[in-house]
């Protein structure tokens, strides 16, 4: 008894001290609120129907952005402690351990559990309907996507409190994260977790890139796409490439650990670099991955309140594809340091300078879109026209990266720190911010209010570059990224404090964002056009929140910017009126695909903590979801035509 | 009634009755498409696990290399039966065609029994090399070995279960477009094996016999 006692104090970590404890009763505290809350309102019957087994991609789409704002929550509260802790020379608000855990889930939660379900949220949200379709092409296996998703962010998070978090950052180098030197499950947490939602990932790329080719209106040729759709594509080619590879190196590391493997260890012929060169053959493209579609929604909103067609719409195409071909081929250039030689050095530090031109040709797309446009400065423009200067600044920043012998001078500093946060926070999460703005109303039928977004944008904005701007200073300074303190003496407790300042307003202007959605559901202006920013592209042609077949009958396309010119010719996006309505396909709604999830999140727990009879356990019950979905014939119902007819008449369409 | 149910969600290409059975929905069409689109990113994690091995291959950490540890009889009798069962695959495809159901689940049933025959001979292949000592644990060469043969023999025992399922519902159903969809989809999977294999016999095994 007192064994067990002692295990269960160390599994739960209740031997760690108040920050696990706090954690623990929040932890409770909202799991019992939300099953409260649930039964009290008789919800979950609704909450089963509607949403745990729906196949909709505009609701999985939601329920991607909802689980991505939970965990830019998580991710950015990291953030925060990591802050608090380096405000000031030798502070010890955080150990050694923990600051190691806390900037370990900071970045992989950032990447993996928060910028992929924005980005592929916004995939689906948009895609089918831009393109003019009713849904994805598997509309089943997009519902599994998001539940491995889902399963493998529970159980990423869960390590906090149960069993301890991984420490080995983000990219979890080997050989350090071996067994001998990194024991425990928390390094389990980071590879099993990875490789559930990687699995989503590759069938959301599968998926994606299917729906794409084959299911565009009719009329919609290539290069008719809107841009977004475009960057989803090229990033659907990416993710069906790059991702085996992340897969590969998570399973090899994995057998290293729960069973003895010698793939990275530092004995018996075991090859440490081996990892670092797949783990960043998958790493370099993912972070095209997040920026690509981040790209597309800047295009679109450029070009909606400019009131402008995009400008270079050829050359925006051929920049991506140029982009994507370069991202394969410049792994090295984040381990320049390594030694592989000045021959190979040279070619990856040229390769990805040469990124450099595709990218500009892309600013300045946008710039001459702006130019002569009726520019509207709404919400989601402001990230747009921010997006520019800082993704500038990460951008040259990364070009001075990219120059091998400067490299060694900044490499692992928080020059490179700052870097990559003015790419990834002025790119991506401004792009996932600006297309929040954007396509609200179409999710919801609000509109998000326009004076707090523009809190919310003024106190973001600034508090990053006050946050990040400085870190450039600090990395030529000397200042290394992963130290837990540092010394009085340097000359970095001011600057550092200033940065925490600057992560502070960054929180506030989270805050007002998440106040944004509250005051908005209740009182925002509801969106009856369809159409509220008399935009261009077809997702607009239909009412806001779209009918679940998004369009009563197919449109015909005409040329770029469908939905312009069908409203500047005054048709209808149901054509002619005297055509009828036929009785429309659908997918039938599936509870399997959060089962399947179930058991993958039990095969993972088994897999972290080598209970090898609960792994057996989860997979047997993959393999069983998956062979009762072979079995499966009735899978798809009609929406009959009076329905249609009521649907479209209440929306006044008829 | 009769076009709307050719049609998917969305669906809005009139499908040529000429193309073949499996093809018969454009449901079908798309599902085959994304077939291929996944075979692709399997491909990459072949290519990896196959990158892997070739750093590995001179790592044997004193244990045994692999001139040492391959059996010739062995895996030359894995090499026929596999390329043999892609033949019968094909075959089953044939008769699929022809509308020819109970010769289509014949071969598709010879193939499984191929494949069974494969996956013993590797099996024993491992168990052996494992009882002589020469384990997973023993050195990078054999880490990456048995992963990427072994990767490869999951690969195969899926493709026999999920057969096995087809067969099945061919025998239920006959061959309708749906079921004949899901036997030409695990057939397009079952070659694409036997085209690793090859690459298996010849990287690793051909390879490792003569460095």
């Amino acid at each position: 008894m007192g064994n067990f006692r002692e295990w269960a104090m160390h599994f739960f970590m209740l031997d760690e001290g108040p920050l696990i404890w706090t954690s623990d009763v929040l932890i409770i505290l909202a799991t019992i609120g939300i099953i409260a809350v649930l039964s009290y309102f008789k919800l979950w019957k609704w909450l089963w129907d509607n949403w745990l087994t729906t196949v909709d991609h505009k609701k999985i789409g939601i329920m991607y952005l909802i689980a991505a704002i939970l965990m830019l929550f998580r991710g950015g509260t990291d953030g925060l402690l990591l802050r608090a802790q380096l405000a000031w020379p030798n502070m010890h608000f955080l150990n050694a351990d923990h600051y190691d855990q806390i900037f370990t889930t900071h970045g992989t939660i950032m990447i993996l559990f928060m910028a992929m379900p924005a980005i592929i949220g916004f995939f689906n949200v948009a895609v089918p309907l831009q393109i003019g379709c009713r849904d994805v092409a598997f509309p089943y296996l997009n519902a599994i996507s998001f539940w491995l998703f889902f399963a493998a962010a529970m159980l990423f998070n869960l390590s906090f409190v149960v069993g301890g978090s991984p420490d080995g950052g983000w990219t979890s180098y080997t050989p350090y994260v071996e067994n001998a030197f990194d024991p425990g499950p928390g390094e389990n947490y980071f590879l099993v977790a990875l490789q559930i939602t990687g699995i989503g990932t590759i069938a959301t790329g599968v998926n994606f890139l299917v729906t794409i080719l084959r299911m565009r209106a009719p009329g919609m040729t290539l290069m008719r796409m809107p841009m977004f759709t475009w960057s989803v594509f090229i990033t659907s080619i990416i993710i069906v490439f790059a991702f085996p590879v992340l897969t590969v190196a998570l399973a090899l590391l994995l057998i290293d650990r729960d069973f003895g493997s010698h793939f990275f260890t530092v004995s018996a012929g075991g090859m440490p670099m081996q990892y670092v060169n797949l783990f960043w053959i998958w790493g370099h493209p993912e972070v095209y991955i997040v920026i690509l579609p981040a790209f597309g929604i800047f295009s679109e909103v450029f070009s909606t309140f400019s009131r402008k067609r995009l400008f270079g719409y050829s050359a925006m195409v051929v920049s991506m594809v140029a982009i994507a071909i370069l991202s394969f081929v410049v792994w090295v250039h984040h381990f320049f340091t390594m030694g592989a030689g000045p021959g190979v050095n040279s070619f990856f530090g040229v390769s990805t300078m040469a990124i450099a031109i595709p990218t500009g040709v892309k600013v300045f797309n946008w710039l001459f879109t702006m130019h002569k446009g009726r520019l509207e400065y709404t919400s989601a423009m402001l990230w747009a026209v921010g997006f520019i200067p800082n993704f500038l600044i990460g951008g040259l920043t990364g070009v001075m990266l990219a120059v091998p012998p400067a490299d060694y001078q900044y490499h692992n500093s928080y020059f490179l720190v700052s870097h990559f946060h003015y790419v990834l926070i002025g790119g991506t999460v401004f792009g996932v911010f600006a297309a929040l703005y954007y396509w609200w109303p179409k999710m919801f039928g609000v509109l998000l209010n326009e004076r707090l977004g523009k809190w919310h944008f003024w106190l973001f904005m600034i508090g990053f570059n006050i946050c990040f701007f400085p870190m450039y200073f600090l990395g030529f300074m000397g200042m290394t990224r992963r130290v837990y303190t540092y010394p009085a003496g340097y000359g970095w407790g001011v600057i550092n404090l200033i940065e925490t300042f600057g992560a502070v307003l960054m929180g506030i202007g989270f805050l007002v964002f998440a106040f944004n959605i509250l005051w908005s559901a209740r009182y925002g202006e509801r969106d009856t056009t369809g159409d509220p920013w008399d935009a261009r592209t077809l997702e607009w042609a239909t009412t806001s929140p779209a009918p679940t077949y998004n369009f009563a009958r197919i449109p015909e396309i005409k040329g770029r910017d469908a939905w312009w010119i069908m409203k500047k010719n005054g048709e209808s996006i149901n054509g002619p009126k005297d055509i009828p309505f036929e009785p429309i396909h659908m997918p039938n709604d599936s509870g399997r695909p959060i089962i399947m999830s179930l058991f993958f999140f039990i095969a993972g727990a088994g897999f972290v903590f080598e209970w090898w009879i609960l792994a057996i356990i989860g997979l047997a019950g993959v393999l069983v979801t998956m062979a009762l979905r072979s079995f499966e014939y009735d899978d798809h119902h009609y929406i009959p035509v009076e329905e249609i007819e009521k649907t479209e008449a209440a929306a006044g369409r008829l | 009634m009769s076009d709307a149910h050719t049609a998917v969600h969305g669906g809005h290409h009139p499908v040529d009755p000429s193309v073949p059975v499996e093809y018969h929905h454009e449901e079908n069409s798309l599902r085959i498409a994304g077939f291929w689109v996944f075979l692709g990113s399997d491909l990459v994690l072949f290519s990896c696990l196959f990158a892997t091995y070739v750093v590995m291959h001179g790592r044997t950490a004193g244990g045994p290399t692999s001139n040492q540890l391959f059996d010739v009889t062995g895996f030359t009798i894995e090499t026929i039966a596999l390329l043999f069962s892609s033949f019968t695959c094909g075959l089953a495809t044939y008769e699929m065609r022809r509308g020819n159901r109970n010769a289509m689940v014949m071969w598709l049933l010879v193939t499984i029994a191929l494949g069974l025959v494969f996956l013993g001979f590797e099996i024993t292949e491992f168990v052996q090399d494992a009882s002589s000592g020469a384990r997973m644990q023993t050195s990078g060469f054999l880490s990456a070995f048995f992963t990427l043969v072994g990767t490869h023999g999951c690969h195969v025992s899926m493709g026999i279960l999920w057969m096995s399922g087809v067969v099945v519902q061919l025998i239920r159903r006959g061959i309708t477009p749906i079921t004949a969809r899901k036997a030409f989809i695990v057939s397009i999977y079952w070659h694409f094996l036997d085209a690793v294999w090859i690459f298996i016999f010849t990287v690793v095994y051909l390879t490792g016999k003569v460095l």
